[in-house]
Formats: C-alpha cells, structure tokens, sequence
C-alpha cells in the first residue's frame, strides 16, 4: 500500500507539465477538447471553400476565448496573455485560420484597446469584442509599406472633432468580416515614425470600404483584404493614445501579436508531429512499419526536440509579457524560432506521407501550405533577426 | 433544491495503463487524470435543474481521494458548480466502494441534499457501485444508468428514463434520491474561461476522517468487506499470420497450420 501511496505523489509530481498551474491546465483542457470536437472536423472543408468560421467565433466568445485580454469590468475573463498562447497552440492545431482570427482579434485588436482607448471608448467596444459580437482587425501594412512600416502613407487630417481618413491598407487578416479595426495612420507628413497616430474605425463607417478578397496559398479560411478610405470620418476620441504615438503603440502591440503568431507555429508543428506519429504507425513498406526506419525516426524525434524548444521560448516570451517586462527580444526569437522549425516539420511531415501527404486528402498537406505564412506575417523572419541583432550590438 | 454531484478522477481513456511491478495497482507515473466521463453528464443535469429553476438551486461537486483529485472539483467548479467538497484522509486509502459510499453517507447526510447524482460507473474501475451503495446508507430512492429525467410541477419527484438490456426502463422516484448518470443523458458544457477564473477563487472544503465521525478501522482497506488481491493485463493478442499464394496452396496450408501449430483440429 505504501508503495501505492509513494507512486501517486510521484504521478502528482509528473503532472505539473511545464509548471502549469491548475487553471492554466484546465484551459488547455478546455481549449484542447474544444479544438479537437468543435474546429477540427470543419478544417478541411472550411479551407476547401475558403469559408470564414463565423459560427466558431461565437462558440469561441461563448467560452471566454474571445476576450482573453479584456479586463473583467469589461466583460473579459482577463486570463493573460500565457493562458492565451495555451488556448491558441490548440486551436491553431485543429486549424490555423480559426487560429489566426483568435489571434488577431485578442492581441492586435483587443489589447491595443485595453491599452490605449479612452474610458468611453473601451465601454463602448470591449463587451462586445468579448462576446464575439464585434470581430476585431488590425491595419498597418500597406502595398509600399510592409516591413517598413514606418514610411505608412493613409492620412488622418483633423477636423475640428473629427479625423478624416484617406488612403489604403493592405494586407488585412480578417478584414472581410471584422466590424473595429486598429488602424494606423499618418497625422504628421513631416515626421516619419513620430507621425502616425492610432484609431479604433467601425466598419459600417462612411467612406471607409473593404476590397476584394486575396487568394491565397494557405490560410485559405481566413480572409485578407484591402481597407479603402474615402474622406471616412472617425470622432477623435477614437484614437488610441495621443496624436503621434501610434507606431509605439503598433509595436508594441506587435509584440503580442508575434508570440501568438509563434504559437501558431507550435500549433501547426504539432499538428505534423501527431499526423507524422500516427502515419509511421500504420503505414508499412518493406514488410515494416514505416516507423521502425532510422530514417523516419529522426525525422520524429527532430520534430519533437524543435516543438519542444520553441515551445518553451514562447512560454517565456508570454509570461514577461504578462508581468509586463520587456520582451521584444524574446517574442521576435520565439516567433523566428517557431515559425521556422514549422516549415521544417511540415516538409518533414508531408515528407514521411509520400505521395499521400501531397494529396488534398491529407491533412499534411494543409498545415504545409498553412505554416509557409508564419514566417512571413507579423514581422519576417529577416526582420526578426535585425530586431534580435540589434539588442545584442547596441552598445 | 440543494444538489450533490459525485465527481471522481480517472485516467484519460487514452492513457495507456501499465501494472505496477508486484501487481498491486496501476503505475501512476506519466498517467493524466481527467473527470471520470460518466460524471460530466451528472455535473451537466445538476446544472440544467439549476438554471431550470432560477431559485438558489445549489449544486455541490464531492470527490473523494487524494491530493490530485482536486483538479476534478476544479473542473466541476469551471463547469458552475457553486461549491467543492474534497474528502481525503490517509485512512482511506485503499477503501471498497461500500466503504467508500459510508463515507460519503457521513458527508452528505448534514447537508439535506434533495438529490445526488453520479456517474452511472467509473471508467478506471468499472464497480458501478458507489452510487447504489451510497443511496443504501442513506436510505434514499435510487435510479441506475438514467438517460431522461422528467420533474414534476412541484419538482419533488421525477420519472428516470433508465436504459437497460434491450430498452428502456421507466422509473419514478421520489426526493430524496440518488441518480447515476449515463451517457446521451445531456450535452455536457465546456468549463469556459470566465467559470475557470471563477473556481479560482472559490475556497474547496476539505473533510478528513475526524470530519466524518468514522473510526480508521471502519474505512480504508481495513473497514472494507472486498480486497483487491492483484491485477492481471488482458493477454496480447497473439500475432496475425496472413497466408499467401494459391487458393489450393493456402488452403493445404491453413489446415496444416490448424492442425500441427494451432492444435485446434
């Protein structure tokens, strides 16, 4: 019997995974279940059709995922930004454009927001966002205005209450069906990063529109569009911050963004790791399993290892941030890191599939065609290791 | 209505359990634990009567074992359960179910609980004994494996659909009663990130021995009637032979193979 007694609080011991604390497991079960029954079963078709999982959004809002960010006055479960990253591998693993549309709306759209708006204006918008009533977007990007963001050209002019905004944004993931955007735009031509300033902009706004739907490789349920503005007036007290802070509130907000971008990653690589484990089991060539080749272990435990290791790196890039300490390092290692051992583990996956990971049929052959983006989206690899480069060489 | 619901831990359905070396009991090692399935349909009905009622209903979540099966109150706490019982002693251990049912009884019996429910079984052990035995020490009503229950206007009794060989079996009952649960009984919700943040906070109740007024040699493997006196695996299935070639040649083949390695011929 005290052997028994001896091994449970050894298995009590096993169980602290990560050092998770009891609710932050319960997330990842909550999330986990909710991935595997609820987005899963719609991935394939949902990507086929390049359809927008609306109905999941709401499903999502309905168990708090929605509002991760927000603080609870607001209507928001404030769970953090760790117990987000939980949430998000998991959905990203059944699949990466439901994914992606969690991200967006809670770490570029919501956080600004919570950071930044005025009282009225986070009354205003953050229940809704909780509730999935509102789907939120984040616009900086433009057609000559991509990794350098700074030289952004779409004005806001004031006037006298108002700001009127001209121009073009590019680029927008979930633009076709968000109803606020995080919009930056230039107020100051004179200055360069010092001259943009931030908005909260309603879709059904006048003079603001939304373009046509790019076609895509991968993330083909999740839409990216053009935002047009034709003298769209927005009331000034929906700027977020003061005029002229908007690019440090659109880095910084990036930095959020990066490490649920990182944990899409993790998701998608994870999801080839399980698919690569499961096919090695059961497909048999030489009269063997797959699996008992050298060849086709490496690949396995590679996968594993890098999954491990960026993991980990996210896990910490999420937890500064929650205790509010830098972390642009950190964040822009963990997005490089993760976004760039996926692409590996989803050739390595398609790879151990053959032919069969080349056929739609698979799943593989999604979460390769899903993953390409990661590195590229919210800062690309190349800008990452500047960002990374130039903590170490600043004096 | 005041509402009891029996929650237990148990190994996730796709942990692979493996004997300890003497055969004793399982490895716990590695082992994730989750809320016993059966008892997320108990937790889901204790919350459909809540909210049907809108009347201070109150649902109780209890478990007894050790330290580990807190989490399982947690997730019934996530669910929206109102308040957590975790009953644990080391003079528990190793208890039968009918030892295990008396200590319950001692908890429950102060509380006035109008119904109890439960998984129709545990899916670690399979006794599917702990619901009937408890309603016996109480000398309450009970219905086993309910897929339907129907209330009366004065919700002081109901009509337990319960699912037995071949059909159902209606039943009615009246409160005080114990009901286990089986599965298309409901829809069990996901513990959402509010309710999760919520049973953060709320205080889980600990009752020890001293607490349920039983001597340690009424409870734990000394209070019990059975003992467990070792486990045995299922036997591996034993390797398939596919036999290849011609018809006429597999078939003088397959009775060779019947008759000389098989033996069954």
């Amino acid at each position: 019997m005290s052997g028994r007694r001896i091994a449970h609080i050894r298995g009590e011991k096993m169980s602290a995974y990560f050092d998770l604390s009891e609710e932050e497991r319960l997330i990842q079960q909550t999330a986990r279940d909710f991935a595997d029954s609820e987005v899963a079963p719609m991935a394939a078709e949902n990507d086929a059709n390049g359809q927008f999982p609306r109905g999941l959004v709401e499903k999502l809002a309905k168990l708090g995922f929605m509002g991760m960010l927000i603080p609870e006055q607001y209507g928001g479960s404030n769970a953090g930004n760790f117990a987000l990253v939980l949430a998000l591998e998991e959905i990203n693993r059944a699949c990466a454009s439901t994914g992606v549309t969690m991200s967006v709306h809670n770490s570029l759209a919501s956080s600004p927001i919570v950071g930044f708006a005025n009282e009225e204006t986070k009354k205003k918008y953050l229940p809704k966002m909780a509730k999935g009533e509102l789907l939120g977007a984040y616009a900086l990007s433009e057609a000559s205005a991509g990794s350098d963001a700074a030289s952004l050209q779409a004005r806001a002019v004031k006037d006298g209450n108002e700001y009127v905004l001209n121009g073009t944004k590019s680029w927008i993931t979930s633009g076709a069906e968000a109803d606020l955007f995080v919009v930056m735009l230039r107020t100051d031509p004179s200055e360069r990063a010092k001259g943009i300033s931030a908005f909260a902009v309603e879709r059904d706004t006048n003079g603001f529109s939304v373009g046509k739907k790019e076609n895509k490789l991968g993330l083909r349920a999740s839409s990216t569009v053009q935002l047009i503005f034709e003298d769209a007036r927005v009331p000034a007290e929906n700027m977020l911050g003061s005029e002229g802070e908007g690019f440090k509130i659109a880095m910084w907000t990036l930095d959020g963004g990066r490490i649920g971008i990182g944990t899409q990653a993790v998701g998608i690589a994870q999801a080839c790791l399980d698919a690569s484990v499961s096919y090695a089991k059961e497909r048999e060539q030489f009269g063997k399993l797959i699996g008992e080749f050298q060849a086709i272990q490496w690949k396995i435990a590679d996968m594993a290892m890098n999954i491990e290791a960026a993991r980990l790196m996210i896990y910490r890039a999420a937890r500064l941030r929650d205790r509010k300490e830098p972390h642009t390092k950190e964040a822009a290692m963990a997005k490089l890191f993760a976004s760039e051992m996926a692409n590996r583990a989803a050739r390595e996956a398609v790879q151990i599939y053959g032919g069969a990971g080349y056929l739609k049929d698979s799943s593989v052959e999604r979460y390769f065609r899903d993953v390409r983006i990661t590195e590229i989206y919210e800062g690309t690899s190349e800008i990452h290791r500047i960002v990374i480069s130039r903590f170490l060489l600043k004096n | 209505m005041k509402i009891g619901v029996l929650v237990k831990n148990v190994p996730d359905t796709e942990t692979k359990i493996r004997l300890t070396a003497d055969k004793q009991g399982i490895e716990t090692q590695g082992v994730k634990y989750v809320m016993n399935t059966y008892d997320e349909f108990a937790v889901e009905e204790a919350l459909k009567i809540r909210e049907r009622l809108q009347d201070g209903t109150t649902v109780t979540a209890i478990t007894l074992g050790p330290e580990r099966v807190v989490e399982t109150l947690r997730t019934a706490l996530a669910m929206g359960a109102d308040e957590a019982i975790h009953v644990d002693d080391p003079a528990f251990e190793g208890g039968d179910s009918l030892t295990n049912a008396r200590i319950i009884a001692r908890v429950v019996e102060p509380m006035g609980l109008d119904l109890i429910l439960g998984g129709k079984q545990g899916i670690d052990y399979d006794a599917a004994q702990t619901c009937s035995a408890l309603a016996e020490a109480l000398g309450t009503a009970q219905a086993l494996i309910a897929v339907e229950l129907k209330w009366s206007e004065d919700n002081q009794s109901l009509e337990v659909r319960r699912r037995i060989e071949g059909g159902d079996e209606i039943v009615h009952v009246k409160l005080p009663a114990v009901i286990s649960c089986e599965k298309g009984l409901n829809e069990p919700r996901y513990a959402s990130l509010p309710g999760i943040m919520k049973a953060k906070k709320k205080e889980i109740k600990k009752v020890d021995l001293t607490g349920v007024g039983l001597d340690s040699a009424e409870v734990g493997a000394s209070g019990s009637a059975t003992r467990v006196v070792g486990y045995s695996p299922l036997s591996e299935r034993p390797e398939c032979r596919i036999l290849e070639g011609e018809p006429v040649e597999i078939v003088k083949e397959l009775v060779r193979a019947l008759r000389e390695d098989a033996k069954v011929l």
